[in-house]
């Protein structure tokens, strides 16, 4: 079936890229291994019969803020980590902490695998309950978000002016008025 | 059809990317990315069960998912500029100022 296919290589190209974009060390390749991730992302999204959502994750995350971290990446011009110097000397770094860290971990890898266990018996389909021409429909969407969301709409406009202002004041050279 | 369960895995699988991500790298502008790895993670999740329900719900949440990630970013990276411009370091271990 093509739309299986589809899932696993789009999933495969996510996961991997995913994980090469913590591998890297230079963030350059960083942030453009994450743009396919995303891109793979999208096509998932349209797997799922969301195709306004993968639209908007193409433009509003892989056009726009990988955009924003691509710019802030070129304009510090500080490819490489420093890592070593720091490793010697920080706190984190002592065994006892990082046992800590490691306890943690197993923690919540567990955790995610027993909620999986238990999710497995939701074997049905995904699009087994309803029609995909009615939940991808932008028409719907619309009428949904503007109707019975739409004071979270108005707040989240809100945090956006917020958002703006305060990397506006925080981004500013400490002697300019 | 595929069944709910392996788009939950995925998601399972990147969140767990994205926190390794977020413990192992020395560079705060990758650990940004990590958190959007997360973010997308979960917005993965979100649209996987809103096409079980048969409803929207599950796309608006990743609406507003999305603008607060765009709205994390933008304060984030102006941080990461400022912080930059007062110790010419991406280096988390860097800023220990508050640190008792």
């Amino acid at each position: 079936m093509p739309e299986s296919v589809l899932f696993y290589v789009l999933s495969g190209v996510m996961v991997a890229a995913s994980g090469l974009v913590i591998g890297q060390r230079n963030p350059m390749y960083s942030v453009l291994l994450l743009i396919v991730s995303f891109a793979a992302l999208a096509g998932l999204y349209i797997v799922l019969d969301a195709p306004f959502v993968a639209m908007a994750q193409m433009i509003i995350y892989a056009g726009a803020i990988m955009v924003l971290f691509l710019f802030v990446v070129m304009l510090l011009n500080a490819p490489q980590e420093d890592a070593a110097g720091w490793d010697r000397v920080h706190p984190l770094r002592r065994p006892g902490v990082a046992r800590i860290g490691i306890l943690l971990a197993v923690v919540l890898v567990a955790e995610l695998g027993w909620a999986l266990s238990k999710v497995v018996a939701l074997d049905s389909p995904v699009g087994a309950r309803a029609d995909g021409a009615v939940v991808g429909s932008v028409r719907e969407l619309g009428r949904v978000l503007f109707s019975e969301y739409s004071f979270a709409f108005e707040a989240t406009s809100v945090l956006i002016l917020v958002a703006m202002v305060g990397a506006v004041v925080l981004a500013r050279r400490e002697g300019d008025a | 059809m595929i069944p709910l369960s392996h788009y939950l895995i995925v998601s399972a699988l990147l969140f767990a990317i994205g926190t390794a991500g977020v413990f192992l790298r020395k560079n705060v502008i990758t650990i940004l990315l990590s958190i959007e790895i997360m973010l997308n993670a979960v917005n993965l999740s979100f649209v996987a069960f809103g096409r079980y329900a048969g409803t929207v719900d599950g796309q608006i949440i990743t609406f507003f998912v999305m603008t607060v990630a765009a709205a994390e970013a933008a304060v984030g990276l102006a941080l990461i500029i400022a912080l930059f411009r007062t110790r010419e370091s991406l280096n988390p271990d860097a800023f220990t100022s508050l640190k008792w």
